[in-house]
């Protein structure tokens, strides 16, 4: 059994999306339980692969039993080993979390809305877990196009916003095929194992060059990187909320996961950092991010859309660690891909929650919400602070190593970004903790109810929400253990 | 200039594709009517489509279907030289369906913003968005 855990973590969501999609003609009370157990089944894999992959090392898995370079292999590594089980759980509290929301936002759709959400899932596990450089292509798509649909499912401006999303994810997707297409030109493979070994007698070769810019240019399109970003805000904010805490916590830090599979497995450190040496333009383009996304959230009087910024800015983070070249560095990109799809995770859960009860996201409907939303709330507070990077909260640790990582590359920019998005991090939350707890609670004609009653959230979306929230902080406790067993061998030998 | 004619000659098919690329591009960012982004954002991945199948062409080669595989003729000795590769061809299979899935999630999101604005031009819907 759990020699298939490789093929069951995407097999099971992908035939499960099939079934799903009949029962919702057949009887709609069907799709959520059928779309739970498949999404529990990739997760119990994915953590059982984690588990293998801790006694065992590297596993390589041949689907259908051809042999790699002919045939598609999964390789499963301390990387994606610690990457899929995030995919997987953080899928599958959202979607305990948003059957409520779902059934009262659009309770004719449910059947489509489950389709896309386990199909969703299947792309973005698949593209971890591949590693044939075509097929993960062909799982992005996949991803990508059930992420437009689920993004369209919104308010009026949602179709426009996701359109726009349209034409960016294509063309990012495009450019990673042509850069994998002159990969493929020069050593005459697509699995990624196979690439890296043939390559580095090419390394001088224009074509190799072209086609790691290219590829880069796609990933980082996908992933929202600053001058690329302007697609995400609105894509985001406009979207049913059970769907923007699906895409918000997962999309980017999934493309952050194939940048660096690409700079570490594809191309080697070796190429990356010695032989293009471009790291410190983009260390300050990450800068750039990293500052204009908290400036860009600054601006909003929308709790949403602020959190998009944040996104935007969270992504800066990543790109940076990963590119400064060192080993700090490249660990605190790593542990924050897990740290920042929880406390997305978590922040959207609240707009969720939110939404679900007071039907508005804008900084006037957050009137008085302490007294009436506690729990959603204290949430709340814990995600702010692990955003803004207060320990024991998870945010910390991997800031933490940023900064470090930052100050022994010599890069005082970064650090002072990482800084400043911090301070105005701070800034940003408690502003909104200001508006929920001091100023009383009024409801949409702006009618004040003095005192505020007390309506919270369903146990169902209370549970899952309380699950992440500590989550953070445990997960803020052990990063010593996750840095020690997980992230250290994810950094290849001789890397400094 | 000749060798600038020579090298546009020699690699006709890597200039084609740029070409075509960049119609695409200049579609989907100067264009006004979203119908017509979205032709552009076909033509864009069209292009890639052309570049992956011109790259497995070779000269004087055939289709890879083995020639006096079986009969009396039959020769068991596959040089691959007369065969042109088929594998981007294959892959482009994969591209083309993620292509027209592309389109019709493209073309269906524009019904829906047809039925809300009752335009497609993007200018009078950003000025009905701006309205609200």
């Amino acid at each position: 059994m759990s020699e298939q855990y490789p093929a069951l973590l995407v097999i099971v969501p992908l035939l499960s999306a099939l079934v799903v999609s009949v029962a919702g003609w057949v009887n709609k009370r069907w799709c959520f339980p059928i779309a739970v157990a498949a999404l529990s089944v990739s997760a119990w894999s994915s953590v059982g692969l984690l588990f293998r992959v801790l006694n065992e090392g590297v596993i390589v898995y041949k689907l259908g039993g051809w042999s790699p370079p002919m045939g598609i292999a999964y390789y499963i590594d301390y990387l994606n080993g610690l990457v899929l089980p995030v995919v997987s759980i953080v899928a599958l509290l959202n979607l305990i979390s948003s059957k409520r929301t779902v059934e009262q936002q659009f309770p004719d759709k449910t059947g489509p809305f489950y389709t896309l959400y386990v199909l969703m899932v299947t792309g973005l596990l698949g593209i971890v877990v591949t590693g044939d450089a075509f097929n993960l292509y062909v799982l992005l798509e996949i991803a990508s196009l059930t992420g437009y649909g689920l993004l369209a499912m919104g308010e009026e401006r949602a179709p426009l916003a996701t359109l726009n999303y349209l034409y960016m994810g294509t063309i990012g997707a495009c450019f990673y095929l042509l850069g994998i297409g002159y990969l493929y030109i020069v050593t005459g493979s697509l699995n990624m194992v196979d690439i890296a070994r043939l390559l580095p007698p090419l390394y001088q070769s224009k074509a190799v060059l072209a086609a790691f810019i290219i590829c880069m240019v796609g990933v980082w399109l996908k992933m929202a990187f600053f001058p690329l970003h302007a697609w995400l805000p609105n894509a985001y904010t406009f979207a049913n909320s059970a769907s923007s805490s699906l895409i918000a916590p997962l999309v980017t830090k999934v493309m952050v996961y194939v940048m660096i599979r690409l700079m570490l497995t594809i191309f080697t450190p070796k190429f990356v950092f010695n032989t293009l040496a471009v790291h410190d333009a983009v260390v300050w383009l990450a800068v750039i991010a990293i500052a204009m996304g908290a400036v860009l959230a600054l601006k909003e009087r929308n709790l949403k859309k602020m959190l998009t910024y944040i996104v935007v800015a969270e992504v800066g983070y990543m790109v940076g660690g990963a590119w400064l070249g060192n080993r700090a560095g490249l660990t605190g990109a790593v542990l924050h891909i897990v740290n920042d799809a929880l406390m997305t995770l978590c922040v959207f859960l609240v707009v969720g929650n939110i939404v679900y009860k007071i039907k508005g996201y804008a900084f006037g409907d957050l009137k008085g919400l302490f007294a009436k939303m506690p729990f959603t709330m204290g949430a709340f507070v814990i995600g702010a602070l692990s955003i803004i990077g207060v320990p024991p909260t998870c945010g910390f640790f991997s800031k933490w190593y940023l900064i470090l990582g930052a100050i022994q590359a010599h890069q005082y920019g970064f650090m002072v970004a990482l800084l400043f998005s911090s301070l105005i991090n701070v800034v940003l939350f408690f502003r909104v903790f200001e508006i929920g707890f001091y100023e009383p609670f009024s409801d949409h004609e702006g009618h004040e109810h003095h005192p505020a009653v007390m309506a919270e959230a369903p146990l169902t979306m209370l549970v899952p929400l309380y699950v992440v929230a500590i989550s953070l902080i445990l997960v803020g406790l052990y990063t010593g253990d996750i840095v020690n067993h997980i992230v250290q061998f994810v950094i290849p030998k001789g890397f400094m | 200039m000749t060798d600038l004619i020579s090298m546009v000659v020699a690699k006709y098919n890597y200039w084609i594709y740029i070409t075509l690329m960049m119609i695409g591009l200049y579609a989907m960012i100067a264009k006004n009517n979203l119908v017509k982004k979205i032709v552009g954002m076909n033509i864009f991945q069209t292009a890639i489509i052309l570049f992956y199948v011109s790259i497995g062409v070779k000269k004087g080669a055939t289709i890879p279907i083995l020639e006096h595989g079986h009969g009396p003729n039959a020769h068991h000795v596959v040089h691959a030289v007369d065969y042109i590769n088929p594998l981007p061809h294959v892959l482009m299979l994969t591209a083309i369906v993620v292509g027209v899935a592309t389109l019709g999630v493209a073309l269906a999101l524009a019904i829906r913003i047809y039925n809300n604005y009752n335009t497609l031009e993007e200018d009078e819907i950003l000025a009905q968005v701006r309205e609200k």
